[in-house]
Protein backbone atom coordinates (compact mmCIF):
# COMPACT_ATOMS: atom_id res chain seq x y z
CA UNK A 1 0.00 0.00 0.00
CA UNK A 2 1.56 3.13 -1.05
CA UNK A 3 -0.07 5.14 1.81
CA UNK A 4 2.36 3.90 3.91
CA UNK A 5 4.79 6.22 2.26
CA UNK A 6 3.00 9.36 3.03
CA UNK A 7 3.43 11.39 5.86
CA UNK A 8 1.10 14.30 7.22
CA UNK A 9 2.25 17.43 8.60
CA UNK A 10 0.01 17.46 11.97
CA UNK A 11 0.99 21.54 12.47
CA UNK A 12 -0.34 21.87 8.87
CA UNK A 13 -1.48 19.34 7.05
CA UNK A 14 0.62 19.23 4.03
CA UNK A 15 0.83 15.20 2.36
CA UNK A 16 4.23 14.81 2.08
CA UNK A 17 6.41 12.05 0.97
CA UNK A 18 9.03 10.28 3.51
CA UNK A 19 12.60 10.89 2.94
CA UNK A 20 15.45 8.60 3.73
CA UNK A 21 17.67 10.47 6.55
CA UNK A 22 21.10 10.52 7.60
CA UNK A 23 21.61 9.38 11.10
CA UNK A 24 20.72 11.84 13.36
CA UNK A 25 19.16 13.87 10.81
CA UNK A 26 15.83 15.60 10.84
CA UNK A 27 12.96 16.02 7.92
CA UNK A 28 11.13 19.71 8.74
CA UNK A 29 7.80 20.45 6.35
CA UNK A 30 8.38 22.20 3.38
CA UNK A 31 5.44 24.65 4.21
CA UNK A 32 5.57 25.85 7.80
CA UNK A 33 9.20 24.74 8.97
CA UNK A 34 7.59 22.08 11.51
CA UNK A 35 9.92 19.24 12.86
CA UNK A 36 8.69 15.59 11.15
CA UNK A 37 10.37 13.60 12.12
CA UNK A 38 14.54 12.60 13.04
CA UNK A 39 16.16 9.26 12.33
CA UNK A 40 17.42 7.73 15.69
CA UNK A 41 18.93 5.19 14.43
CA UNK A 42 19.75 3.85 18.32
CA UNK A 43 16.98 5.65 19.66
CA UNK A 44 14.72 3.26 20.85
CA UNK A 45 17.86 1.40 23.27
CA UNK A 46 19.05 4.57 24.34
CA UNK A 47 15.43 5.55 25.47
CA UNK A 48 15.30 1.95 27.30
CA UNK A 49 18.44 2.77 29.16
CA UNK A 50 17.23 6.06 30.01
CA UNK A 51 13.93 5.64 31.07
CA UNK A 52 15.80 2.76 33.24
CA UNK A 53 17.99 4.83 35.08
CA UNK A 54 15.00 7.30 35.35
CA UNK A 55 13.10 4.66 37.69
CA UNK A 56 15.77 3.93 40.12
CA UNK A 57 16.30 8.07 39.91
CA UNK A 58 12.52 8.27 40.47
CA UNK A 59 12.59 6.33 43.46
CA UNK A 60 15.59 7.84 45.19
CA UNK A 61 14.47 11.62 44.45
CA UNK A 62 11.08 11.05 46.12
CA UNK A 63 12.18 8.73 49.06
CA UNK A 64 14.33 11.35 50.07
CA UNK A 65 14.37 15.29 51.43
CA UNK A 66 15.14 17.54 48.48
CA UNK A 67 16.90 20.20 51.25
CA UNK A 68 16.87 20.78 55.19
CA UNK A 69 16.78 24.44 56.27
CA UNK A 70 18.70 25.30 59.41
CA UNK A 71 17.41 28.39 61.02
CA UNK A 72 19.02 29.34 64.64
CA UNK A 73 18.61 26.30 65.40
CA UNK A 74 15.52 25.16 64.25
CA UNK A 75 15.49 22.58 61.12
CA UNK A 76 12.96 21.61 58.50
CA UNK A 77 13.22 18.87 55.45
CA UNK A 78 10.73 18.05 52.97
CA UNK A 79 10.26 15.70 50.25
CA UNK A 80 8.10 16.41 46.96
CA UNK A 81 5.52 14.11 48.71
CA UNK A 82 5.59 15.83 51.94
CA UNK A 83 5.49 19.32 50.75
CA UNK A 84 2.04 18.35 48.52
CA UNK A 85 0.43 16.61 51.80
CA UNK A 86 1.60 20.22 53.57
CA UNK A 87 -0.61 22.21 51.21
CA UNK A 88 -3.27 19.62 51.44
CA UNK A 89 -3.37 20.22 55.25
CA UNK A 90 -2.69 24.30 54.22
CA UNK A 91 -6.16 24.30 52.70
CA UNK A 92 -5.20 24.69 48.97
CA UNK A 93 -5.74 21.33 47.92
CA UNK A 94 -5.79 22.11 44.25
CA UNK A 95 -2.58 22.99 43.93
CA UNK A 96 -1.14 19.92 46.29
CA UNK A 97 -2.94 18.12 43.48
CA UNK A 98 -1.96 20.19 40.17
CA UNK A 99 2.05 20.13 42.26
CA UNK A 100 1.55 16.20 42.61
CA UNK A 101 0.11 15.40 39.32
CA UNK A 102 2.87 17.47 36.98
CA UNK A 103 6.00 16.26 39.49
CA UNK A 104 4.93 13.06 40.66
CA UNK A 105 2.24 10.89 38.61
CA UNK A 106 2.41 11.96 35.29
CA UNK A 107 6.59 11.67 35.42
CA UNK A 108 6.04 8.57 36.91
CA UNK A 109 3.70 7.27 34.84
CA UNK A 110 5.59 7.93 31.18
CA UNK A 111 8.52 6.18 32.39
CA UNK A 112 6.51 3.58 33.57
CA UNK A 113 5.03 3.33 30.05
CA UNK A 114 8.38 3.48 28.27
CA UNK A 115 9.68 0.93 30.07
CA UNK A 116 6.26 -1.19 29.21
CA UNK A 117 6.76 -0.91 25.46
CA UNK A 118 10.47 -0.40 25.32
CA UNK A 119 11.85 -3.36 27.50
CA UNK A 120 9.25 -6.24 26.25
CA UNK A 121 10.35 -4.78 22.37
CA UNK A 122 14.03 -5.61 23.57
CA UNK A 123 13.25 -9.14 23.74
CA UNK A 124 10.71 -8.79 20.42
CA UNK A 125 7.58 -9.07 22.06
CA UNK A 126 5.01 -6.87 22.61
CA UNK A 127 3.06 -6.42 26.18
CA UNK A 128 -0.51 -6.88 25.97
CA UNK A 129 -2.49 -3.29 25.57
CA UNK A 130 0.94 -1.34 24.07
CA UNK A 131 -1.16 0.70 21.88
CA UNK A 132 -3.05 2.16 25.03
CA UNK A 133 0.33 2.46 26.96
CA UNK A 134 1.85 4.14 23.59
CA UNK A 135 -1.06 6.69 23.69
CA UNK A 136 -0.45 7.34 27.69
CA UNK A 137 2.93 8.47 26.27
CA UNK A 138 1.13 10.30 24.15
CA UNK A 139 -1.08 12.24 26.94
CA UNK A 140 1.31 12.49 29.62
CA UNK A 141 4.30 13.83 27.91
CA UNK A 142 2.87 17.66 28.24
CA UNK A 143 2.45 17.71 32.03
CA UNK A 144 5.27 15.98 33.31
CA UNK A 145 7.21 19.03 34.19
CA UNK A 146 9.95 18.03 36.19
CA UNK A 147 12.77 20.57 34.24
CA UNK A 148 10.26 23.10 35.70
CA UNK A 149 10.34 22.01 38.81
CA UNK A 150 14.00 22.18 39.33
CA UNK A 151 14.68 25.63 38.29
CA UNK A 152 11.46 26.12 40.75
CA UNK A 153 13.82 24.81 43.34
CA UNK A 154 16.82 26.73 42.61
CA UNK A 155 14.64 29.76 42.71
CA UNK A 156 13.65 28.35 46.18
CA UNK A 157 16.84 27.80 47.80
CA UNK A 158 18.37 31.20 46.63
CA UNK A 159 15.31 32.58 48.17
CA UNK A 160 15.73 30.90 51.33
CA UNK A 161 19.48 31.36 51.79
CA UNK A 162 18.25 35.05 52.92
CA UNK A 163 16.48 33.71 55.87
CA UNK A 164 18.29 30.52 56.90
CA UNK A 165 21.45 27.85 55.77
CA UNK A 166 20.10 25.65 53.30
CA UNK A 167 21.99 21.95 53.00
CA UNK A 168 21.22 20.25 50.28
CA UNK A 169 20.11 16.45 50.63
CA UNK A 170 20.44 13.09 48.55
CA UNK A 171 17.37 13.80 46.79
CA UNK A 172 18.24 17.02 45.07
CA UNK A 173 21.23 15.44 43.15
CA UNK A 174 18.87 12.83 42.40
CA UNK A 175 16.62 14.78 40.49
CA UNK A 176 18.85 16.85 38.67
CA UNK A 177 19.90 13.07 37.42
CA UNK A 178 16.67 12.41 37.18
CA UNK A 179 15.62 15.19 34.72
CA UNK A 180 18.28 14.70 32.17
CA UNK A 181 17.53 11.15 31.70
CA UNK A 182 13.91 11.69 31.67
CA UNK A 183 14.57 14.38 29.15
CA UNK A 184 17.14 12.02 27.34
CA UNK A 185 14.51 8.83 27.40
CA UNK A 186 11.76 10.88 25.91
CA UNK A 187 14.32 12.75 23.41
CA UNK A 188 15.26 9.56 21.98
CA UNK A 189 11.35 7.83 22.13
CA UNK A 190 11.30 7.40 18.35
CA UNK A 191 7.98 6.43 17.66
CA UNK A 192 8.03 6.06 13.92
CA UNK A 193 11.00 3.76 15.20
CA UNK A 194 8.89 2.12 17.30
CA UNK A 195 5.62 1.36 15.31
CA UNK A 196 8.44 -0.12 12.39
CA UNK A 197 9.46 -2.56 14.96
CA UNK A 198 6.36 -3.59 15.76
CA UNK A 199 5.46 -4.13 12.21
CA UNK A 200 8.19 -6.31 11.89
CA UNK A 201 8.06 -8.45 15.08
CA UNK A 202 4.32 -9.37 13.92
CA UNK A 203 5.56 -9.93 10.16
CA UNK A 204 8.13 -12.83 11.79
CA UNK A 205 5.57 -14.15 14.10
CA UNK A 206 3.15 -14.18 10.70
CA UNK A 207 6.19 -16.18 8.87
CA UNK A 208 6.46 -18.55 12.03
CA UNK A 209 2.70 -19.36 12.62
CA UNK B 1 1.12 21.37 -2.61
CA UNK B 2 -1.38 19.22 -1.27
CA UNK B 3 -3.80 19.00 1.64
CA UNK B 4 -4.24 16.00 3.30
CA UNK B 5 -7.67 16.68 3.93
CA UNK B 6 -8.68 17.48 0.30
CA UNK B 7 -7.05 14.28 -0.74
CA UNK B 8 -9.12 11.83 1.85
CA UNK B 9 -5.91 11.25 4.24
CA UNK B 10 -5.31 11.51 7.67
CA UNK B 11 -2.61 11.57 9.53
CA UNK B 12 -2.98 10.00 13.04
CA UNK B 13 -1.77 12.58 15.56
CA UNK B 14 -0.14 10.36 18.37
CA UNK B 15 1.36 7.59 16.30
CA UNK B 16 1.93 9.99 13.01
CA UNK B 17 0.48 6.66 10.82
CA UNK B 18 -1.02 8.03 7.27
CA UNK B 19 -4.71 6.83 6.25
CA UNK B 20 -7.03 7.25 4.17
CA UNK B 21 -10.17 8.72 5.67
CA UNK B 22 -13.71 9.94 4.52
CA UNK B 23 -13.91 13.27 5.23
CA UNK B 24 -17.24 13.96 6.65
CA UNK B 25 -17.09 10.90 9.03
CA UNK B 26 -17.35 12.36 13.24
CA UNK B 27 -15.64 9.85 14.92
CA UNK B 28 -12.26 8.81 13.75
CA UNK B 29 -9.87 5.98 15.18
CA UNK B 30 -6.65 5.77 14.44
CA UNK B 31 -6.50 1.86 12.62
CA UNK B 32 -2.82 1.13 14.04
CA UNK B 33 -2.61 2.95 17.85
CA UNK B 34 -6.33 3.28 18.33
CA UNK B 35 -6.26 7.24 19.16
CA UNK B 36 -9.32 9.64 17.99
CA UNK B 37 -8.54 11.15 15.48
CA UNK B 38 -10.18 14.63 13.90
CA UNK B 39 -9.42 15.85 10.38
CA UNK B 40 -9.13 19.45 13.01
CA UNK B 41 -9.72 19.96 16.29
CA UNK B 42 -13.31 19.84 17.32
CA UNK B 43 -14.66 23.82 18.08
CA UNK B 44 -11.17 24.36 18.32
CA UNK B 45 -12.20 28.67 17.61
CA UNK B 46 -15.23 28.87 20.34
CA UNK B 47 -13.05 26.33 22.67
CA UNK B 48 -9.60 28.42 22.61
CA UNK B 49 -11.69 31.85 23.22
CA UNK B 50 -13.18 30.08 26.28
CA UNK B 51 -10.24 29.44 28.02
CA UNK B 52 -8.59 32.60 26.90
CA UNK B 53 -11.65 35.01 28.14
CA UNK B 54 -11.64 32.96 31.60
CA UNK B 55 -7.43 33.32 31.92
CA UNK B 56 -7.58 37.14 31.40
CA UNK B 57 -10.41 37.62 33.93
CA UNK B 58 -7.82 35.02 35.93
CA UNK B 59 -4.39 36.58 35.52
CA UNK B 60 -5.47 40.24 37.12
CA UNK B 61 -6.50 38.37 40.64
CA UNK B 62 -2.74 36.13 40.10
CA UNK B 63 -1.26 39.55 39.64
CA UNK B 64 -2.60 41.52 42.28
CA UNK B 65 -3.24 39.19 44.99
CA UNK B 66 -0.51 37.86 47.56
CA UNK B 67 1.28 34.29 46.72
CA UNK B 68 2.34 34.16 49.38
CA UNK B 69 2.34 35.37 53.10
CA UNK B 70 5.12 35.37 55.48
CA UNK B 71 4.43 35.35 58.82
CA UNK B 72 6.56 35.96 61.53
CA UNK B 73 6.68 37.33 64.72
CA UNK B 74 6.98 41.12 63.88
CA UNK B 75 3.70 39.78 61.98
CA UNK B 76 2.76 39.23 58.31
CA UNK B 77 4.06 40.03 55.22
CA UNK B 78 2.49 39.60 51.81
CA UNK B 79 3.82 39.02 48.36
CA UNK B 80 2.52 39.24 45.12
CA UNK B 81 4.58 37.71 41.84
CA UNK B 82 6.31 41.34 41.58
CA UNK B 83 7.12 41.55 44.68
CA UNK B 84 8.75 38.25 44.79
CA UNK B 85 10.65 39.22 41.76
CA UNK B 86 11.63 41.98 43.23
CA UNK B 87 12.69 40.45 46.48
CA UNK B 88 14.70 38.34 43.83
CA UNK B 89 16.23 41.53 42.21
CA UNK B 90 17.34 43.26 45.91
CA UNK B 91 18.98 39.99 47.36
CA UNK B 92 21.37 39.88 44.26
CA UNK B 93 20.38 36.88 42.25
CA UNK B 94 19.19 38.93 38.97
CA UNK B 95 19.90 35.89 36.82
CA UNK B 96 17.03 34.58 38.85
CA UNK B 97 14.67 37.82 39.05
CA UNK B 98 15.21 38.08 35.27
CA UNK B 99 14.17 34.06 34.87
CA UNK B 100 11.20 34.37 37.17
CA UNK B 101 10.16 37.95 35.53
CA UNK B 102 10.36 35.74 32.71
CA UNK B 103 8.30 32.71 33.71
CA UNK B 104 5.88 34.60 35.99
CA UNK B 105 4.71 37.67 34.46
CA UNK B 106 6.11 37.92 30.76
CA UNK B 107 4.99 34.45 29.64
CA UNK B 108 0.89 34.13 30.86
CA UNK B 109 1.06 37.66 29.22
CA UNK B 110 2.56 36.73 26.26
CA UNK B 111 0.55 33.68 25.65
CA UNK B 112 -2.74 35.12 25.89
CA UNK B 113 -2.26 38.19 22.97
CA UNK B 114 -0.55 35.45 20.87
CA UNK B 115 -3.02 33.39 21.20
CA UNK B 116 -5.56 35.84 20.57
CA UNK B 117 -4.08 37.67 18.01
CA UNK B 118 -3.49 33.77 16.20
CA UNK B 119 -7.71 33.13 16.38
CA UNK B 120 -8.10 36.58 15.26
CA UNK B 121 -6.04 36.19 12.26
CA UNK B 122 -7.73 32.74 11.67
CA UNK B 123 -11.08 33.95 12.29
CA UNK B 124 -10.66 37.00 9.55
CA UNK B 125 -9.16 34.94 7.07
CA UNK B 126 -6.00 36.56 7.26
CA UNK B 127 -3.16 35.18 5.08
CA UNK B 128 -0.55 36.99 6.36
CA UNK B 129 2.78 35.35 6.86
CA UNK B 130 1.15 32.09 7.80
CA UNK B 131 4.70 30.19 8.51
CA UNK B 132 5.74 33.26 11.10
CA UNK B 133 2.32 32.14 12.75
CA UNK B 134 2.93 29.00 12.56
CA UNK B 135 6.06 29.45 14.33
CA UNK B 136 4.23 31.61 16.75
CA UNK B 137 2.34 28.78 17.86
CA UNK B 138 5.10 26.07 18.44
CA UNK B 139 6.45 28.65 20.41
CA UNK B 140 3.45 28.94 22.60
CA UNK B 141 2.77 25.30 22.95
CA UNK B 142 6.59 25.19 23.97
CA UNK B 143 6.98 28.07 26.49
CA UNK B 144 3.83 27.60 28.44
CA UNK B 145 5.34 25.13 31.08
CA UNK B 146 7.56 27.43 32.45
CA UNK B 147 5.19 29.30 33.76
CA UNK B 148 4.76 27.01 36.67
CA UNK B 149 8.09 27.49 38.32
CA UNK B 150 6.15 30.15 40.63
CA UNK B 151 3.80 27.49 41.56
CA UNK B 152 6.18 25.08 42.52
CA UNK B 153 8.13 27.76 44.72
CA UNK B 154 5.46 28.65 46.41
CA UNK B 155 4.99 24.92 47.44
CA UNK B 156 8.08 24.37 48.25
CA UNK B 157 8.71 26.75 50.69
CA UNK B 158 5.46 26.92 52.23
CA UNK B 159 6.63 23.08 53.17
CA UNK B 160 9.94 23.91 54.44
CA UNK B 161 9.38 27.43 55.86
CA UNK B 162 7.24 26.31 59.00
CA UNK B 163 8.76 27.42 62.38
CA UNK B 164 5.41 28.06 64.21
CA UNK B 165 5.23 31.43 64.98
CA UNK B 166 8.70 32.57 64.45
CA UNK B 167 7.89 32.34 61.11
CA UNK B 168 5.89 30.72 58.71
CA UNK B 169 4.98 30.63 54.68
CA UNK B 170 1.46 30.01 53.29
CA UNK B 171 0.71 29.77 49.74
CA UNK B 172 -2.05 32.54 49.31
CA UNK B 173 -5.25 33.26 46.89
CA UNK B 174 -3.14 34.30 44.37
CA UNK B 175 -1.17 31.26 43.91
CA UNK B 176 -4.45 29.33 43.68
CA UNK B 177 -5.88 32.17 40.16
CA UNK B 178 -2.21 31.65 38.70
CA UNK B 179 -1.98 28.44 38.42
CA UNK B 180 -5.14 28.67 37.22
CA UNK B 181 -4.00 30.45 34.51
CA UNK B 182 -1.26 28.66 34.04
CA UNK B 183 -3.00 25.48 33.48
CA UNK B 184 -5.98 27.19 31.21
CA UNK B 185 -3.49 28.49 28.96
CA UNK B 186 -1.93 25.43 28.64
CA UNK B 187 -5.01 23.88 27.60
CA UNK B 188 -6.03 26.86 25.32
CA UNK B 189 -3.25 26.34 23.03
CA UNK B 190 -3.93 22.64 22.96
CA UNK B 191 -7.27 23.33 21.78
CA UNK B 192 -6.40 25.58 18.80
CA UNK B 193 -5.57 24.25 15.64
CA UNK B 194 -3.01 25.26 13.84
CA UNK B 195 -3.66 23.66 10.36
CA UNK B 196 -6.73 26.47 10.34
CA UNK B 197 -3.79 29.19 9.65
CA UNK B 198 -3.19 27.53 6.48
CA UNK B 199 -6.47 26.14 5.60
CA UNK B 200 -7.42 29.94 5.04
CA UNK B 201 -4.13 30.58 2.99
CA UNK B 202 -5.67 27.64 0.74
CA UNK B 203 -9.00 28.98 0.18
CA UNK B 204 -7.40 32.13 -0.70
CA UNK B 205 -5.23 30.21 -3.14
CA UNK B 206 -8.07 28.53 -4.80
CA UNK B 207 -10.04 31.53 -4.97
CA UNK B 208 -7.04 33.09 -7.30
CA UNK B 209 -7.65 29.96 -9.87
CA UNK B 210 -4.47 27.71 -9.19
CA UNK B 211 -6.24 24.73 -8.67
CA UNK B 212 -5.05 23.80 -11.95
CA UNK B 213 -1.27 23.54 -10.25
CA UNK B 214 -2.56 21.47 -7.71
CA UNK B 215 -3.98 18.24 -10.27
CA UNK B 216 -0.77 16.83 -10.15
Amino acid sequence: MDSKELLVCDQCDLLLRETALEPGGKAFCARCGNVLYRCQPDGLRLSLIFSLTAAVLFLISNSFPIVTIDSQGLTNSTTLLDAAERLVHDGIPSIAALVFATTFLMPALEIMAMIYLLLPLHFQRMPPGFSVAFRLIHFVKPWAMIEVFMLGLLVTISKLSALASVVPNIALGAFVLLMFSVTAAAANFDRRGYWKRVADIRQLQEQVC
Amino acid sequence: MLMARSEGVIGCETCGLAQRAEPKSAHMVCTRCGATMHFRKPDSISRTWALLIASYVLIIPANLMPVMATGSLFGTEKDTIFGGVVYLWTSDSEVLAIILFCASIIIPFAKLFSLSFLLITVQRGSTWNPRLRARLYRMVEAIGRWSMIDVYVATMLTALVQFGNLMNIRAGAGAIAFATVVVLTIFAAKSFDPRLIWDAVDRSESNHSTSEELHV
